[in-house]
């Protein structure tokens, strides 16, 4: 088990496209083992991609279970992960262990049905709503090179009250 | 140490005032910090920080020749930068009813005395000019937690016949 650095904004290296797992090795596994310390070393985090550690693969993980207030599926290691199903829209606040000192509102799908594979390879379906959608949309952000930065909503037109309507 | 200054400016709005401003600054090798500028009413008004090693008053001088072309007011103060040291909200409420005097006055000290810390306030006069609409939106730190601050604020709904809203802010970190 090792911690991994974290990469930080304005590192051009989060501008980058991961590519998908092909093979479910014992050496994946120990990255994933990897990865999730890091991520718990950050406490408040609920999720963290690939990328961020400088691994360029499709592979995030996300946990809101340290947030029981929303409904959640636990802890997840999703590999290869896609969306085919979204619903509805949703502004909420985000950060990012990439982007130190700032938050900012961004939009979101409400609902989504997700398709991925755990890390033996074995495919499954989500269908996940509001705090862990935003979570999982964001991670998988990382993975397109694209960062919350790139959808923030203008702060002073998120207070409009049409926009207020669409949540 | 860094020399910040903090720049507060008010004008008739047109076009240009942002850009020239900016290029007053620029060529006076500053460096922007955290900004907000925005139309009130039919008026523009500016709040930026700036580093720059030039002096204040050589600052003053460039910017008085912009601003008397513009016709604008301007206000020079030395600060510290005291920049990446954002504070999360947890908070988010809004108001909207009638226009009357003394929403914001009433509606910030019952906030403050049910521990509200404000980080930001935005205010918009909307609606029809015969019956005006005010609509007050804040973020901020609810010291004595969410619950006490909505209890306080329901109250003042109530009496004061506006609509309050307030939301939690659960920042999604990832």
């Amino acid at each position: 088990m090792a911690l991994l650095n974290i990469l930080v904004y304005p590192d051009e290296r989060l501008k980058q496209v991961s590519q998908p797992v092909k093979k479910f090795s014992e050496e994946l596994n120990q990255f994933v083992k990897d990865l999730e310390e890091t991520f718990h070393s950050f406490p408040g985090c609920v999720g963290i991609a690939a990328p961020q550690v400088g691994r360029f693969e499709r592979i995030v993980l996300v946990d809101v279970s340290q947030k029981p207030q929303h409904v959640n599926h636990g802890f997840l290691v999703l590999v290869n992960p896609e969306i085919i199903f979204y619903d509805g829209t949703s502004l909420g606040r985000e950060g990012c262990l990439s982007v130190p000192n700032y938050t900012g509102r961004v939009q979101r799908a409400k609902l989504i049905v997700l398709k991925a594979h755990d890390v033996n390879g074995e495919q499954h379906e989500f269908r996940m709503s509001g705090y862990e959608a935003r979570a999982v949309q964001h991670e998988i952000d990382h993975l397109e090179g694209k960062l919350f930065l790139d959808r923030l909503v203008n702060r002073r037109n998120a207070l409009t009250k049409r926009t207020e309507l669409s949540l | 140490m860094k020399n910040w200054l903090m720049l507060t400016l008010v004008g008739k709005d047109q076009a240009g005032i942002v850009a020239k401003i900016s290029q007053a600054l620029f060529d006076l090798k500053g460096n922007l910090g955290e900004t907000s500028m925005t139309r009130l009413g039919g008026n523009f008004t500016i709040m930026l920080m700036v580093c720059t090693p030039e002096k204040k008053s050589t600052v003053q001088e460039k910017l008085q020749a912009v601003c008397d072309d513009l016709e604008l007011f301007f206000h020079l103060d030395e600060i510290e930068g005291g920049l990446h040291q954002h504070v999360e909200p947890d908070v988010r409420i809004s108001i909207h009813g009638a226009d009357q005097a003394g929403i914001v006055a009433q509606a910030t000290d019952i906030s403050n005395k049910a521990g509200l810390n404000i980080l930001n306030l935005e205010s918009d006069v909307v609606g029809h000019p015969g019956n005006p609409v005010y609509i007050l939106h804040m973020e901020g730190v609810a010291g004595n937690g969410i619950e006490v601050l909505d209890k306080s604020l329901q109250i003042f709904a109530l009496e004061n016949d506006v609509v309050v809203h307030v939301t939690p802010i659960d920042t999604m970190v990832g």
